[in-house]
């Protein structure tokens, strides 16, 4: 079929501003997205720029978003990416564009050395190797399938609006250590992540496990280093309180009760936090919209109550 | 058209016009809501963040009680729809996890099945072919001239694989169900982004900030009102509109309608009977457009 590739180009050498220009190729039905790139560098343009290299989804350098979301280009085929007959190529978001489709990657290394991407072991090194059990390397083994391809960094919800965010991508590196069985640095990682900008700015979106090419689905990677804060006790900061007093309100009436958590998230000795929730509250309460003050239970609430206590909650 | 309904917590609390306004459309479209009260809260995504065990079984539990009245179970709020399809995904791929859930289900006298009944979004339901028809048949008042922004809630659309749009990156049913109300649907790139409720408590600014530009984006692409299947969403564009109005220099200020309301307008009955005076963005102009 004849695609139209609607390719934003720019050069700050040459012109200040990109541009879209579009190319158009018969495209076959087993091309990659990548092979047609290759395809209008080396036959129409030569001066397209694009990062790629190993053309197996393994290096992670050639992620571009196609129709507005990021994806691996060798990894789709350019006719299951088609709309109507046109693929639009931007480059990855949340990253400064370099010339076209490179962007400039040095912040993304930056939130992830923020993370201290290497094994901080418990004891010195043996003389032979570390053996880990498969449990134990079950916990990490989706997130060492990272190839930092920067998918899902670049439409990242979050980081679009907050460049302090460690982003998804930096926060799935941070998993492998939390919870890799040899590392003794653990308590100290996740008081870390607990920081503002770390897990709990995280705004379960879901489009970093959606743009994933690889199971490494950041998101969920992300949750589990909120639970091991929880289980270690970082419980300082509104995002770890918020959890808890979630989970204290549908144990006692099986349902949430949005009076008290908002309360209980920012702290009850948290003056300024409290005052912010000021203007919110009397709005909803002048309007008639604030929650019920007497908190009804679902029915069985005791129900409810007995698998809590059964998972020990 | 029988359904249990899985009500959720804010439509029963800060959004009191959302549960309002699903009766009303299911009164005028003659769709039968058993609601599921002893259902708990689906946790939000927030509870598993604590136990992933306990909100998947508090989930296999209200799923069960609908399966046990052999009812498909209709979400009215984005996020319940989301989280009670990843527990159904999360219990149905691993037997020996479905065991360890039904263990702890078992002495309340529950027992989850799996695949035995649909989990839809009232989205879901009025875009299947009778839900289409019915609204078509039942739409006394055309909502003519109205422009209406579609703002979906990540939860119905990623994981897509758990989505029940054909194609989430790109999702047309609520846009559908505009057209057949009479409404003009407005398409812009916001539509399918996070609304940034769930960092509200952690991070104000950037929350507002991911409003704003929603709604900037809904505004500029023409749009009357935005509309919305969850009341997270409503209340992270509605209710905290002041503040998020003031952080723009463009200012954004947009009524926002919850879909049953849009539905139930267009089926003749009053914003007064839709809890639309509770709004904390006046949805006044909308009247003159629809005069």
């Amino acid at each position: 079929m004849i695609i139209t590739f609607k390719i934003k180009r720019y050069n700050p050498e040459k012109q200040g501003e990109a541009y879209f220009e579009d190319f158009k190729l018969d495209v076959q039905e087993d091309l990659t997205l990548l092979d047609c790139m290759n395809e209008i560098k080396w036959t129409l343009d030569g001066s397209l720029t694009y990062r790629m290299s190993c053309r197996s989804a393994i290096c992670g350098s050639c992620a571009v978003k196609a129709n507005g979301h990021a994806t691996l280009a060798c990894q789709r085929q350019a006719t299951h990416l088609v709309k109507g007959d046109t693929i639009v190529l931007e480059p990855l978001g949340n990253m400064k564009p370099i010339k076209d489709l490179a962007v400039d990657f040095e912040p993304f290394w930056e939130k992830i050395n923020k993370v201290s991407p290497y094994l901080q072991p418990k004891q010195k090194a043996p003389e032979k190797e570390r053996v880990q059990s498969p449990e134990q390397f079950s916990l990490i083994d989706d997130s060492s399938t990272c190839i930092m391809c920067g998918s899902c960094h670049s439409d990242c919800n979050v980081l679009e609006v907050d460049e302090d965010f460690l982003g998804p991508a930096a926060l799935a590196k941070a998993q492998r250590f939390v919870q890799d069985s040899r590392d003794g640095k653990t308590l100290e990682r996740v008081k870390n992540l607990s920081k503002p900008g770390g897990i709990w700015d995280c705004t379960h979106c879901g489009e970093c496990v959606e743009r994933c090419p690889k199971p490494a689905r950041p998101f969920d990677r992300i949750k589990e280093i909120m639970t091991v804060a929880l289980e270690q006790g970082v419980t300082n900061n509104n995002g770890a309180r918020h959890a808890l007093s979630f989970t204290k309100s549908v144990k006692s009436s099986g349902r949430l009760n949005e009076n008290i958590i908002p309360v209980e998230s920012v702290g009850f000795f948290n003056f300024r936090g409290l005052f912010d929730l000021l203007p919110v509250g009397l709005r909803m309460l002048f309007k008639g919209k604030n929650p019920p003050v007497l908190h009804k239970s679902i029915d069985e609430v005791e129900d409810v109550k007995r698998i809590y206590m059964e998972l020990d909650e | 058209m029988k359904f249990a309904l899985f009500t959720g917590c804010v439509a029963k609390g800060a959004t009191r016009e959302l549960m309002l306004s699903t009766i009303k459309s299911a009164e005028g479209l003659g769709i039968e809501f058993i609601e599921m009260k002893s259902a708990a809260c689906c946790g939000a995504g927030v509870v598993s963040e604590k136990n992933p065990l306990l909100a998947d079984a508090l989930n296999a539990r209200s799923i069960a009680i609908a399966e046990e009245q052999d009812l498909d179970l209709v979400t009215i709020c984005s996020t319940c729809q989301g989280i009670l399809k990843k527990t159904e995904s999360h219990v149905d791929s691993d037997p020996s996890y479905k065991k360890k859930v039904n263990n702890v289900l078992e002495e309340g006298g529950h027992h989850y099945a799996g695949g035995k009944i649909k989990i839809q979004h009232f989205a879901n339901v009025l875009g299947t072919e009778e839900g289409l028809k019915l609204l078509r048949d039942k739409v006394k008042r055309p909502l003519t001239g109205l422009k209406t922004a579609a703002f979906y809630g990540c939860y119905v659309l990623r994981p897509s694989g758990l989505s029940l749009y054909e194609d989430p990156d790109n999702p047309t049913g609520m846009e559908e169900i505009f057209e057949i109300l009479g409404a003009t649907p407005v398409y812009y790139d916001s539509r399918t982004k996070c609304c940034g409720f769930p960092i509200i408590m952690m991070n104000k600014n950037a929350s507002h900030d991911m409003a704003g530009n929603a709604l900037i984006d809904a505004i500029d692409s023409g749009a009357d009102c935005v509309v919305t299947g969850c009341p997270l969403c409503h209340l992270s564009l509605d209710a905290y509109q002041p503040e998020i109005d003031r952080m723009n220099k463009k200012g954004c200020s947009i009524p926002i309608l919850h879909l049953p309301q849009l539905v139930a307008l267009a089926l003749g009955y009053s914003p007064q009977e839709l809890g639309m005076d509770k709004h904390i963005i006046s949805t006044a102009r909308l009247d003159k457009i629809l005069a």
